[in-house]
């Protein structure tokens, strides 16, 4: 029996959320004392294959074929399960980004396996198996027993370290699947990439505006302190549904949820449907002028005062330190 | 065309979550249902679409598994303008349980779109969807993030990561519908009120299915140390600890 894990690519690399994912399964695979199998889908260099390796896997499945390039679920699904029937894997993790959040549900119905996802922890138990993940949009966890014999987890992003790469590479085997027969119901008509941005889920730091900043016009002061720091900027969905800001920076319960090392939250009040998705951040700081503003209670760090004094001042002291 | 909106009822969204029993239920008093967001957007886009589509639609129905307590939730998309409901009786257990309702249920029937939400604000599974889809074999289409009808064919935006992929769908198919299907949810109408009364919510019995999870306990987040606050005139200082302590610049 063996620990697959679904390692995906953008545009031929692999992302530090890859490398999160296959940390998370060295634990696993080293508490059940098994091997970790990566599979990989879509055209990947062998050299960034072999990245696979140097965080703990095995054996690397490298699939292609032209038409999984739509990203048909369904055609995923016969893939990721006949692969897993071979390999006699008994437990599989994705992401929990769209990727995984698209595949392992298809997937766990297909092969009646229970599927846990925003998963925040290794196992307490193996047998029974017993996992802990995030519910009631971030406002509890629970302890989630799988009753089945295969099991799937979908990793809630940053909440595994990423450990050290070795120099150990894979074995890679290239896969071409029999797919041939399978129709798909999906055409491709056109794509729209956002480029040179640097992507929220991506960014270890974020400096997020709300209604607080009064008008599209002073996001010059959050994209300033933004680019000092690497950062990517998000808003409240009241600012991306003013149009201040486009919909892709938007996080909460219903835009993105996102886990930054820092968070810095500019203006917003901190409302619950907000807070449900940055409140996994490690470190979180507030700006605010009102001293009862509810981001307080969750930020680590607060500043009281005026957004239009604070982050000139902010970002002039962090070039100061950086300098240093 | 005839499309078919899955519907869970959940808490609130500002409800503060307790919990009772040993931490292994969910502490039910003061909570107000309301119908998931993501599906009062997903139904708020099929009233749209019939409304605009010239006859294309037929019919927009709501489905949701649950007991008798969730009627006022079914009644309210009713009241939003969905034709009919269908309401399968039995407590969700889980996500493959429900979803194994939900197909049992829609295998007899006949629907060209089925909506659900990426994911339901209880349990977060961000499941039933994708499980539906398989357990139909159907073809699923995830973050759908716009569905529109030209001319006969099915068009969505689905979100990748990064980007946004325009795709034409053959029906029938399930949507997993996220952020942009719809800007606001629909607000029932007095007259829309009215109307569900009298609308048919039909009761089918549940299907004998199994549970391949099981939530054991909860626990709430632990609560985090105080907020330290620093005036404008330290900033400097808080620098310095960010840099320092919390090594995050
Ligand atoms: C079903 C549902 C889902 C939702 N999902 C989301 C979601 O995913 N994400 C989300 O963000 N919201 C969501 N909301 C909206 C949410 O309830 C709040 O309305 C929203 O987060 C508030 O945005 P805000 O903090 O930008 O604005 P406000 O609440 O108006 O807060 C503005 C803050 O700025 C401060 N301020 C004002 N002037 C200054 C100044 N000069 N300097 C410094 N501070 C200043 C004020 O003190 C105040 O605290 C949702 C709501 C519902 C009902
Ligand atoms: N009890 C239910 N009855 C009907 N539909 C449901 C139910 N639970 C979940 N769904 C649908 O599945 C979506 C995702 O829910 P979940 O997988 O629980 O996060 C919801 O937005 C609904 O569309």
């Amino acid at each position: 029996m063996t620990l697959l894990v679904y390692t995906e690519n953008r545009e031929g690399k692999f992302k530090k959320a890859t490398f999160e994912l296959l940390s998370y399964a060295q634990e696993l695979a080293k508490n059940i004392n098994t091997e970790i199998v990566a599979l990989s889908i879509g055209d990947v260099s062998p050299d960034e294959l072999n990245k696979l390796g140097n965080y703990g896997a095995k054996k690397v499945f490298s699939v292609k074929d032209e038409k999984l390039d739509l990203l048909d679920n369904k055609i995923y699904t016969a893939v990721i399960a006949d692969i897993l029937e071979k390999e006699n894997a008994k437990i599989i993790i994705f992401p929990d980004n769209l990727s995984g959040r698209a595949l392992a549900p298809r997937l766990s119905a297909k092969l009646k396996a229970g599927l846990v996802s925003g998963v925040v922890d290794i196992p307490s138990s193996y047998d029974p198996f017993i996992i802990k993940n995030k519910v009631f949009t971030g406002k509890a966890y629970a302890s989630v027993k799988v009753t089945s014999d295969i099991k799937i987890l979908t990793l809630s992003q940053n909440s595994f370290g990423i450990k050290d790469p070795s120099s150990d590479t894979p074995q890679i085997e290239d896969i071409k699947p029999d797919i041939s027969c399978i129709d798909s119901n999906l055409k491709l008509l056109s794509v729209d990439m956002v480029t040179g941005k640097l992507l929220l889920t991506d960014a270890e730091r974020v400096v997020s505006g709300g209604r607080g900043m009064r008008s599209p016009e002073n996001w010059n002061l959050i994209e300033e302190l933004a680019e000092l720091l690497g950062a990517a900027t998000a808003c409240t969905r009241p600012v991306s549904d003013e149009g201040w800001r486009p919909h892709d920076e938007h996080v909460g319960q219903t835009g993105k949820i996102i886990a930054p090392e820092l968070y810095i939250a500019c203006g917003i009040s901190g409302a619950i449907q907000h807070v449900g998705g940055i409140s996994s951040s490690k470190v979180i700081v507030a700006i605010n002028k009102d001293p009862d503003a509810p981001i307080f209670e969750v930020a680590d760090y607060g500043i009281l005062g005026d957004f239009k004094n604070v982050l000139p001042e902010l970002t002039k002291a962090i070039k100061e330190t950086k300098g240093s | 065309m005839k499309i078919l909106v899955c519907i869970s009822d959940v808490p609130d969204t500002t409800t503060k979550i307790k919990f009772t029993n040993e931490n292994k239920e969910l502490d039910k008093t003061g909570i107000q249902w309301v119908i998931n967001p993501w599906d009062e957007l997903a139904l708020t886009r099929a009233l749209e679409l019939k409304e605009s589509s010239g006859g294309e639609i037929e019919s927009i129905t709501v489905i949701n598994v649950g007991s008798a307590a969730s009627e006022p939730t079914i009644r309210k998309a009713l009241a939003m303008g969905a034709d009919n409901a269908i309401r399968v009786d039995i407590e969700p257990k889980e996500s493959y349980f429900v979803a194994y309702q939900l197909a049992e249920a829609i295998k007899p029937r006949e629907f060209d779109i089925i909506l659900a939400g990426l994911d339901s604000a209880d349990y977060n599974g961000a499941s039933v969807g994708g499980m539906l889809a398989e357990l139909l074999d159907m073809a699923s289409v995830s973050a759908v993030s716009a569905l529109n009808i030209e001319e006969g064919k099915v068009l969505v935006n689905r979100e990748i990561e990064g980007g946004t992929q325009k795709l034409e769908v053959k029906t029938p198919f399930i949507a997993v519908v996220q952020k942009g299907i719809a800007i606001e949810p629909r607000i029932p109408a007095m007259r829309g009120i009215m109307m569900a009364r009298t609308k048919p919510l039909e009761v089918v019995e549940p299907s004998n299915a199994n549970c391949l999870t099981e939530n054991l306990v909860y626990e709430l987040p632990q609560p985090k140390g105080a907020c330290r606050i620093f005036k404008e005139e330290d900033i400097k200082e808080l620098v310095e600890v960010l840099h320092k302590e919390a090594k995050s610049i």
